[in-house]
């Protein structure tokens, strides 16, 4: 069922290795990301997976190792550089603009997207090709019928939605999504769902997720992190059948669906 | 299209403000004795939406704004003195050095917590007033620069006793830096300011280049301050040390606050409340004032700054 | 040279016992008290009114500051400070700021602008000079003694904090307040007699120094930038990094008014712009810790 096998590799770790003080949050960590891949990270709680985004998007500077996208040595790049060459993120809590409202926001990533950003003369709304391209993203989204609400006062759910679409709106290649159904009520979560589910098919994603369903009907190949280690890879059936994934999850309890 | 539309709206000149403008540049016609104090509540008003453009959209305090309003003064009087007596390229003259001193001093300002941007931003401001102390052969020191005269403004506009062509003058240049501050919020550069405001992890993680961003900004903003000081110098006819003292700063601060942070009217209203409750408690108790001024802001703040002198923007968008 | 060495430690161990306090609230509270210098004057003015109108000793006059500020302090933690500690830094600023200046006009309207003059009790006057291979080290007994006092409390402060139970309380309450006040710790009596205690041992530094750095309604002010350099420098996750910050700042500042007097203070604001652009989390603070 590998059907990315035979891709390039878009988004590479190699050796990465991430310590605090006496404590290595990230062990020797090796993973390759394919073109067009839907690649699941899956582990324990603290085991690390946030930490390896953070190392990825430049957000922690990795003790050893190297980090390469599209064959370049990424290591020392700034993290808004990173983004500038299609690796964008997801927030595992939600690192959403307060004061601005859901069109607002779009607006202005997609402006810095579209290299307006240091534009200081024309105003915001200004650019057709902006505003059309916040209208479908927002469509996308289900975010149309709150565009003009502050985004203070949004529900959670679209509050996750408006997450993860300020991401696409940056026009992605590499795509690193952590735990976007994460504390998303049960009435939300299909909406959400969805829009996971119709990501372009270009785009190469990688998934932190505790939700098992969502990481079994979403991912084609997946990694196991356990305290900071690559545990295992391969495929979900592989995964799933694993003794030592199941004793990993086993042994610290039913790891079950967030609700 | 709808997106569209709401996006120009907000930056759009409501009714009321050609007009208020207009009352604005009529009242040293109506008024002319009151013309000295118009002066000083436009240069007030230019110092804050400065501060604005830091503090109130992307985020920064800064205790020590008053380095580059100070500086645009000293520069100010210096040139009329040593190099020529002309207004307009004196008030140049200063914008562009402090520019160029908001443009170093961004370097202490990208890293470090809130904290750390007080300490340096109050730094800077304490290391020019000492400096300005020390070379006293160049500033003056303690005495401050006297007799700075100027020469007609444009050529032709003496500046008069009453202070009429100061008061003008000073208002066209705050309306000026005015409309191109409202420009420039209201941008997508404006925009990616208030990310950084709002969540700077964010803004990075967008491809929002956070470090240079704040250096512009920085920079802008301290050439503005600079205008403002220049025109305090060029209209007052000295400068002196108190241009770069705590209080300045502390004092811009306070009445961006009062007048609403992150509003560019809020600039504006609050100079004019300031000022008249300046005047109003310096008559009633001339030496122990700033008592009434602390009193204000502890009230200010536990009641809470977004409920002071703002009803009609309980109704609008907030910039 | 060694003179201006030991009255560099003396300067520095008087502003640690001066700004301890505020390292310590605001490594707490994550509150920027700019009001702190505040607490130090009224330390410094109780000392003078009851030396002048009471004829109250100079010794006595000691814990007596204390006591009066760390009153006062715990009066104002209660009742203006608390609602402020989750606002926004600015607010914070803005509120310090104010009463700040309420406090130098109120001791300014009182007990008007002039500095006021302690009579230093007879044993604390004088100087003994020691010959030593350095050099000469010439020791003003008064600044001998405030190395005394201040090393005598540092070690106290160590103490408490380090072993005793009050300490760990506090040392969790920094660390993470919500897991702490989820064990059962009594955050707000933590904040209350903290607060009090810095605000007491500002007074205390306010009542010794009166002699050493001038006591006039303007003190809070003219030192605050000292303060906070201590603070911002020292890092707020421990007192030994605050101590050396404020050692480093008495010895650098007495050693260039000395050596260069032409800049004077000049060269403690760029040293502390230069140490805050280089290490903006300060230079002592344990890395992971809170800034």
């Amino acid at each position: 069922m590998n059907t990315t096998a035979n891709q390039a590799v878009v988004l590479s770790a190699h050796g990465l290795i991430k310590r605090f003080g006496g404590i290595t949050a990230t062990n020797n960590v090796t993973l390759d990301l394919r073109q067009g891949a839907r690649h699941a990270l899956i582990g324990p709680n603290g085991a690390g997976k946030t930490t390896l985004i953070n190392l990825l998007t430049g957000v922690l500077e990795p003790t050893e190792g190297r980090i390469t996208l599209d064959g370049q040595d990424i290591t020392r790049l700034a993290p808004h550089q990173r983004v500038r060459r299609g690796m964008v993120r997801t927030f595992q809590i939600n690192q959403l603009f307060d004061s601005f409202t859901p069109l607002e926001t779009l607006a202005m990533v997609v402006s810095q997207q579209q290299g307006l950003g240091g534009k200081w003369w024309q105003p915001l709304g200004a650019r057709k090709a902006v505003t059309e391209r916040c209208g479908r993203l927002l469509e996308q989204f289900h975010l149309t019928s709150v565009m003009h609400q502050q985004t203070k006062v949004l529900a959670y759910g679209k509050r996750r939605l408006l997450e993860i679409a300020i991401a696409l709106a940056c026009e992605p290649r590499v795509l690193l999504l952590d735990e976007p159904v994460a504390g998303v009520p049960a009435g939300e979560r299909e909406e959400l769902l969805q829009t996971v589910a119709a990501l372009p098919a270009d785009v190469s994603v990688l998934l932190i997720e505790h939700d098992m369903d969502l990481v079994f009907s979403f991912a084609t190949r997946m990694t196991v992190l356990v305290n900071g280690t690559v545990l295992t890879e391969g495929d979900p059936d592989e995964i799933a059948n694993d003794p030592r994934v199941k004793a990993v999850y086993l042994g610290h309890g039913e790891e079950t669906a967030h609700v | 299209m709808k997106t569209n539309v709401e996006l120009m709206h907000a930056g759009r000149w409501r009714v009321w403000e050609p007009l208020l403008w207009l009352v604005a540049f009529a009242l040293p016609l109506l008024m002319p004795s009151h013309a000295l104090i118009i002066n000083e509540v436009a240069i007030v008003a230019l110092f804050a939406v400065s501060l604005d453009l830091v503090l109130g959209y992307t985020g920064i305090v800064s205790l020590g704004h008053a380095a580059f309003f100070g500086m645009g003064a000293y520069v100010a009087a210096l040139f009329a003195k040593l190099v020529m007596p002309d207004p307009v390229v004196g008030l140049l003259a200063g914008i562009a050095v402090a520019s160029v001193l908001g443009a170093v001093c961004s370097l202490t300002i990208l890293r470090g917590t809130d904290l750390t941007r007080l300490m340096v931003t109050l730094g800077v401001a304490l290391i020019l007033l000492e400096l300005a102390n020390k070379l006293d052969w160049l500033t003056g020191g303690a005495d401050g620069l006297q007799g700075v005269t100027m020469g007609p403004l444009l050529g032709r506009f003496e500046f008069d006793l009453y202070g009429r062509t100061a008061a003008w003058y000073s208002m066209t240049v705050l309306l000026v830096f005015f409309v191109l501050a409202r420009r420039l919020v209201f941008s997508p550069f404006g925009a990616t300011l208030k990310a950084i405001r709002d969540n700077r992890l964010r803004a990075m993680a967008i491809g929002i280049p956070v470090s240079a961003r704040l250096s512009v900004i920085y920079t802008i903003a301290a050439g503005v301050a600079g205008a403002a000081g220049a025109l305090l110098a060029q209209t007052s006819g000295f400068a002196s040390l108190d241009v770069f003292e705590f209080h300045r700063s502390a004092d811009v601060m306070l009445i961006l606050v009062v007048g609403g942070v992150g509003w560019l009217y809020g600039g504006v209203a609050g100079a004019i409340v300031f000022k008249l409750m300046q005047d109003w408690l310096s008559s009633i108790t001339p030496q122990y004032w700033t008592f009434w001024i602390g009193l204000f802001l502890v009230v200010l703040v536990m009641v809470g700054r977004e409920r002071l002198l703002r009803p009609w923007t309980w109704f609008g968008k907030k910039s | 040279m060694l003179t201006i060495l030991f009255d560099g430690i003396a300067y520095g161990m008087l502003l640690f016992v001066l700004a301890v306090g505020l390292a310590v609230t605001m490594g707490l509270m994550n509150f920027i008290n700019l009001a702190h210098g505040a607490f130090a004057m009224v330390g410094g003015y109780i000392t003078v009114l009851l030396m002048q109108r009471f004829g109250v000793p100079f010794l006595v006059c000691l814990p007596l500051a204390f006591i009066g500020a760390a009153v006062l302090g715990g009066v104002l933690e209660r009742t203006l400070y608390r609602p402020m500690y989750h606002k926004p830094h600015l607010d914070q600023v803005l509120f310090s700021i104010g009463l700040t200046f309420m406090a130098v006009a109120t001791m300014d309207y009182f007990m008007g602008s002039t500095q006021q003059i302690i009579q230093l009790p007879v044993f604390l006057k004088g100087r003994t000079e020691l010959e030593t291979p350095l050099g000469t080290l010439g020791m003003g007994h008064y600044r001998l003694f405030i190395i005394a006092v201040c090393a005598a409390l540092t070690v106290a402060l160590q103490f408490v904090l380090a072993r005793t139970r009050f300490g760990s309380r506090l040392r969790a309450s920094v660390d993470d307040q919500r897991v702490a006040a989820g064990l059962g710790i009594n955050v707000n009596i933590v904040f209350l007699s903290t607060f009090a205690v810095g605000s007491g041992l500002a007074g205390l530094g306010g009542a010794l120094g009166a002699e050493v750095l001038g006591l006039d309604p303007s003190f809070p002010l003219k030192f605050m930038i000292y303060f906070l350099i201590v603070v911002a420098v020292g890092g707020t996750s421990s007192i030994t990094g605050p101590l050396l910050a404020a050692l480093l700042l008495g010895i650098a500042d007495v050693a260039g008014k000395y050596y260069v007097p032409k800049l004077g203070a000049f060269i403690v604001y760029s040293l502390m712009i230069v140490i805050l652009i280089w290490r903006p989390q300060g230079l002592f603070t344990r890395q992971g810790g809170k800034a």
